[in-house]
């Protein structure tokens, strides 16, 4: 230990750590200053920056002993020193405030590194450029917000400073607003992300806390045949090790199948590397750590499979011998008309196949979960009357059911308590160290926290499926589409995760947003020693879009034919059948989204193209092309699956409301849909909505955050908890001042008789009643006034209401496999170096339908985000595993954009209002990230001529390709060159 | 595991004694962004001790002394990109170390910590190459500090490796003062995927004789060409032997650099055929940039 003299936030501190301390680890856990967020512990990510005598760092790896003597400013420190007068948190810094207004903080994990990294932009020069902010900026990422929003509030927060004026957000047009609905409205979280207040589950410190550290297979698939942990026991801080044996209950979990062991071990063998073998609990997290390397374990190496296609071989190795079929997971099949006729009445027929990488959620805040034993009391937490785990989570209530089950306790002897989470995209879905954390916490009575490591992240969770999608189309001279043929590989990993239901969606839209005479789809979803895949953004559909799209250009190409057009000319709309043979009946709005891409690309030309809109334009060593895709993706879960959300509304004397369900804020701003239509049903300003989400005991279930399924499913629970409160509100004044309910209106926290109401109600003999007698000041009550009317009439201010999306049907029975599906189309302009090879993708048009917009500010926030994800998973993104290892073993060796990625952007929205969705909604979360991987290819190939046909596109490959006049490529990122 | 102790001498002795202190238990660190990630991730065994020195007076300065640039070990990439006097006389170095990482890290990674790393596609060390720079070398002799300036090239023992003893440090480096018609230039091509290196990173400086349309002096760089960091000696001498500097000279200062230059395949990163495509594009791309400004001051 040495002592270690600084100042932080102006505050003198010294310390006496470790010299090997870390200035992020001080901060956090030594100062208790949270705000300050690890993302990666390799200098990669940003989201730890802080700023030491002027200059921002990257508090991760920056040893502590460096900041002898310094200055070190964080997140939290940012607004005292803008407003050296007031007190800290009293005010925000205008970088905090544009944050909020522009919606530049989504998940809110990377937001204070990023406001204090571009605080010393403005500090330096009160006027950036775009170049010099995306300069600064650089290196610094976001997962969520796609970036545009950060450079607009970093812009906006510049002006702030400079003229006193905050500059509003721009944002695409809209239907007109109703009172909270349709409206740009802040985050309800976003002061708290921007002040670095908001709690993640890392920033939860119990008094007393252990420190747990997962010891995980070396090998792909090898049977465990012993563990000798003494060496560790003995080791200074450890408390114990656990292991298969300690477990009380079932031995495994999962949310589809129960077929993942909580460890490895006894009768299941590790199946992939990600597999834990033993849980270390001890005083710190780094004596954890650092007992791994003792636990002797003893491995019987049994065979791997890697290749799906190589799974589905007879002599394949079998990684789940209790199940039947080998490793198929799961055969899926789309039979839609005779495709030989089709085919045969094709004048035009394509076959190519195609590939798409294992990819990475990379949500910034790694898995984190604490457990804590029941009758555990905290200084700052309070008490706890059950066994709890704190962790951010996309379904909570699966949480709940799973720790249970595995420590063979009933269900409601445990809760789950959500905390804010930092990023999620289908990647915090399944059981990461719930169950540890639980069983670590039963076992030693104390509050343990399992924190992963950036590496064990990357290691251990579930991923997007790699696929291999051999696609045939047909279509007639005039472009119609008769036939679809396609064999799709999935390559699940190694345990069910939501593979099937992924799987299944690929191969549902794998004939695109199109009526096509016929189709014969047949996907494999394959069990491998690969990493599981279950859910990421788009759910199967990105994949299958891919090819899709891909082919529709190519047959497009053989005909002569415009790609939009033939588009247009195939798209579905009102009336059209689907392959699974759902004919739709409201709410397409693919149409309308073609022509508004179509006219905005014509609109935004760039200097020398000509009239041909996808006829390359070469500028100096760079050549550009504009490319098109079209893609639709279901809201909710369908496929007959029972799908249903529950929420429960309080109303209060004070005049405020509170809506509770248990779905998931990961950072998409479910918040805010669910304040905006309570508060809409109401009558209420949002700001008198609060919202409880993610807690098993407080919040009734809201079902998986999944599948688009939130502004639908919860977004209708909470309309409806809130109509049906209104409507007990309008019976009791009803009841009170002897008017019809109907004639009560509830408008900006008043609840009051509306004339045009009572002029519509007829009195029994056809003629209007009488007015009412109506003291004048009863007339408009003030909703805390009707609160307590409600209350003192005996009725409860609280109510549940179950919500229950429409039924679907399964697959292969026809009908209404989903209630509703969102449109997007994207058109992309790349470029492409003829001298390198290297692509950007310069400017971006969108056009979503989704229904109805809820919160406009939050909606451009995730069709940015979205869009950003996918030029990732189009240029960027690539989980290599090799023989079952990964070869990403860090962030650096995974890279998502950055903001110097991301083009100009034009969006769109097409509200084409679904009658059952909350008012009109349906979701948007993923069909954001679908379109656009494929626009970027078909754009690289009018640019170039060469079609890439695997992601990621691979510059080195492209440029050879160009060189040797190759049409078609087939090697991508991460495929050894020849 | 990582460090015990974190040493922050005020002065090279101090340093050069700590070192001596702990026989080879000890290790250097400047920002640390490199040598600290590869303890972290378990490619580099954690020492004993670290020996900070970037707080060593005078070690981040830059100045011109003896008709040269002096850029002490510990400047940093963020200084070494904002200096006016590294911009004028060694803008190829400006260039390469403006490209390194993001702020955060420029902020604090130095010279000295890229050149030690001994990387050969490191952009700093590349662009300083191409200014036929010297490194300063302090070592302990005798309870004393005894320093000597040697060519950069001769520090680089492989990837990764350099020839320091433990017992010593990079000092500074330097490079001449920009004569009259001379100019330079860097450049570079990454990958967007994860790979933290560039493909190939090409410097140059130019020095023309009046008339601008001969070279009297050529320093090319190039990395990753070879084990270390790779001088394309060849092409320097088809610039200076050429009689007039046109394209066909350009040309053949490619050829030059496609046959010297040792490129080859590394994993995920690039093809050697790849490599000499690019080999070929940066270096008219840096040659073209150099000579405009050399023929312009």
């Amino acid at each position: 230990m040495s002592i270690l003299n600084l100042t932080v936030n102006g505050v003198q501190q010294k310390l006496d750590v470790p010299a090997h301390r870390f200035l992020g680890e001080l901060l956090r856990y030594d100062l208790g200053l949270t705000g300050t967020k690890i993302g990666c512990n390799e200098a990669e990510c940003g989201a730890c920056t802080v700023i030491v005598d002027g200059h921002s760092v990257v508090s991760c790896i920056y040893p502590a002993f460096k900041a002898q003597g310094a200055a070190v400013t964080t997140i939290e420190g940012v607004a005292a020193g803008w407003h050296p007068t007031a007190e800290e948190g009293a005010c925000l810094h205008p970088l905090q405030e544009a944050f909020v207004e522009h919606g530049a903080t989504q998940c809110g994990f990377c937001t204070p590194g990023f406001i204090l990294q571009a605080k010393t932009l403005l500090d330096a020069n009160p006027a950036p450029s775009d170049a010099e902010i995306k300069h600064c900026l650089k290196d610094t990422y976001c997962r969520c917000t796609g970036y545009v929003s950060i450079l607009n509030a970093v812009k906006a927060a510049a002006e702030k400073m400079r003229s006193g004026h905050m500059p509003a957000p721009s944002l695409p047009s809209q239907v007109e607003p109703l009172a909270q609905i349709g409206r740009a409205l802040p985050r309800p979280d976003a002061v708290a992300k921007v002040t670095g207040q908001a709690l993640y589950a890392d920033d939860y410190l119990f008094v007393g806390m252990l420190h747990g550290a997962t010891l995980r297979s070396a090998h792909p698939h090898a049977r465990i045949l012993a563990i000798d942990s003494a060496a560790a026991m003995a080791l200074p801080g450890v408390r114990c090790v656990l292991t298969q044996q300690d477990i009380p209950g079932e031995l495994r979990h999962g949310l589809v199948e129960y077929d993942w062991p909580a460890f490895a071990g006894g009768p299941y063998p590790a199946r992939y590397v990600g597999d834990p073998v033993a849980l270390v609990v001890a005083d710190s997290d780094e004596q954890a750590h650092a007992a791994l390397a003792h636990i002797r374990v003893e491995y019987e190496l049994l065979p791997a499979v890697t290749d799906p296609v190589a799974a589905r071989q007879p002599d394949a190795p079998v990684l789940h011998p209790d199940r039947p079929g080998g490793n198929l997971l799961k055969h899926i099949q789309v039979r839609h008309g005779d495709v030989e006729a089709g085919f045969a009445a094709a004048d035009v027929v394509v076959e190519r196949t195609y590939r798409t990488p294992m990819t990475e959620h990379a949500f910034l805040e790694p898995e984190c979960a604490v457990g804590v034993p029941a009758g555990w009391e905290d200084p700052r937490y309070g008490r706890h009357d059950k066994l709890t785990i704190y962790v951010g989570s996309q379904i909570p209530y699966a949480d709940r059911d799973q720790v249970a089950r595995c420590l063979g306790l009933p269900k409601d002897t445990v809760r789950v308590k959500g905390t804010v989470m930092g990023g999620g995209f289908g990647g915090k879905e399944d059981i990461a160290g719930q169950v540890h954390a639980a069983l670590a916490a039963q076992v030693t009575g104390r509050p343990v926290k399992i924190l992963y490591t950036r590496e064990e992240s990357l290691r251990f969770h579930p991923k997007r499926h790699a696929t291999l999608i051999r696609i045939k189309t047909g279509a007639r001279e005039d472009g119609t589409l008769t036939a679809v043929e396609a064999e799709l590989y999935g390559d699940s990993g190694a345990y069910a995760s939501l593979g099937e239901k992924v799987m299944t969606r690929a191969t549902t839209h794998a004939t695109g947003p199109y009526a096509v005479g016929s189709a014969q789809i047949d996907c494999y979803a394959m069990y491998t020693n690969n990493a599981p895949c279950g859910a990421f953004r788009g759910f199967g559909v990105t994949q299958s879009a891919f090819a899709v799209e891909s082919n529709l250009d190519l047959v497009a190409e053989a005909l002569g034919m415009d790609p939009i057009a033939l588009r247009r000319k195939n798209a579905l709309r009102v009336g059209s059948t689907t392959a699974t043979g759902q004919q739709l009946k409201e709410s397409v709005g693919l149409l309308s989204c073609l022509e508004k891409v179509e006219a905005e690309m014509r609109a935004w030309p760039l200097e020398g193209a000509s009239e041909q809109l996808f006829a390359p334009v070469r500028v100096g060593s760079k050549v550009y092309g504009w490319g098109v895709a079209a893609g639709y993706k279901n809201t909710g879960l369908g496929g007959g699956a029972p799908d249903k959300a529950e929420a429960e509304v309080e109303v209060y004397p004070n005049g405020r409301a509170e809506i509770r369900t248990s779905s998931a804020e990961m950072g998409q701003n479910l918040i805010g849909v669910l304040a905006a239509c309570t508060a809409e049903e109401l009558g209420l300003p949002i700001q008198e909505v609060s919202v409880l989400v993610m807690d098993t005991d407080l919040s009734p279930d809201g079902g998986p955050t999944t599948a688009s399924r939130q502004t639908y499913l919860s977004g209708n629970a909470a309309r409806l908890a809130a109509r049906s409160m209104r409507e007990r509100i309008q019976g009791v004044l009803a009841e009170k001042f002897d008017l019809p309910p109907a004639v009560f209106a509830f408008h900006e926290g008043l609840a009051y008789v509306d004339e045009n109401r009572l002029a519509l109600v007829k009195g029994e003999d056809g003629t209007p009643p009488p007015q009412p007698a109506l003291p004048r000041r009863l007339h408009t009550l003030s909703f805390a006034e009707a609160v307590q009317t409600l209350i003192d009439e005996g009725h409860a201010p609280k109510l549940r209401y179950e919500y229950w999306a429409p039924k679907t049907q399964p697959l292969g029975t026809g009908g209404d496999m989903h209630f509703g599906f969102s449109y997007a189309v994207h058109a992309a302009l790349v470029s492409v170096d003829c001298e390198t090879g290297e692509v950007a993708v310069e400017r971006v048009v969108s056009a979503h339908d989704i229904g109805r917009a809820i919160n406009l500010l939050s909606l451009t926030g995730q069709i940015e985000g979205g869009i950003v994800m996918g030029i990732g998973n189009a240029l960027t993104e690539h989980y290599i595993e090799e023989q079952g290892r990964p070869w990403t073993q860090h962030l650096g060796q995974y890279k998502m954009p950055g903001i110097k990625q991301t083009p100009q952007m034009r969006h769109f929205v097409v509200e084409d209002p679904t009658a059952e969705g909350p008012y009109g909604a349906k979701g948007v979360g993923e069909i954001s990230s679908i379109p656009i991987s494929p626009a970027i290819t078909n754009a690289i190939s009018h640019a170039t001529g060469v079609r890439c046909r695997a992601l990621p596109v691979d510059q080195d490959a492209l440029l050879l390709a160009m060189k040797r006049g190759d049409r078609e490529l087939d090697r991508r990122w991460g495929d050894l060159p020849a | 595991m990582r460090w015990q102790a974190y040493h922050r001498p005020a002065t090279v002795e101090e340093a050069l004694s700590l070192l001596h202190q702990y026989a080879g238990n000890a290790q250097v660190v400047a920002g640390g962004t490199d040598l600290i990630l590869e303890v972290q991730q378990g490619t580099h065994a954690a020492p004993a001790a670290l020996v900070d020195v970037t707080a060593i007076r005078g070690f981040d300065a830059v100045s011109v002394k003896g008709g040269a640039v002096v850029v002490g070990a510990a400047a940093t990439h963020a200084a070494i990109e904002s200096s006016p006097l590294i911009r004028q006389h060694g803008t190829a170095l400006a260039e390469s170390c403006s490209v390194v990482g993001g702020p955060q890290v420029r902020n604090v990674a130095t010279l000295g910590g890229n050149v030690a790393h001994a990387l050969p596609a490191a952009d700093g060390t590349i662009g300083l190459l191409a200014l036929d720079a010297e490194v300063q070398v302090c070592s302990w002799v005798d309870g004393e500090v005894s320093s000597v300036w040697q060519p950069l090239l001769s520090i680089f023992a492989g990837p990764g490796k350099n020839r320091l003893a433990p017992h010593q440090l990079l000092g500074a480096f330097r490079f001449s003062v920009c004569p009259a018609h001379s100019g330079s230039a860097f450049d570079r091509v990454m990958r967007p995927q994860g790979v933290a290196l560039p493909i190939l990173g090409v410097a140059a400086r130019v020095t023309l004789d009046d008339t601008g349309m001969r070279v009297r002096a050529a320093t090319i760089a190039v990395g990753p060409a070879g084990p270390i960091p790779f001088r394309a000696t060849e092409s320097e001498a088809v610039l200076l032997a050429a009689p007039a500097l046109g394209p066909p000279a350009i040309e053949a200062a490619v050829a030059a650099a496609q046959q010297q230059a040792e490129l080859r395949t590394s994993k995920h990163r690039a093809s050697k055929e790849y490599r000499h495509e690019l080999i070929a594009v940066l270096l008219r791309r840096v040659l073209t940039v150099a000579i405009e400004r050399a023929r312009s001051c």
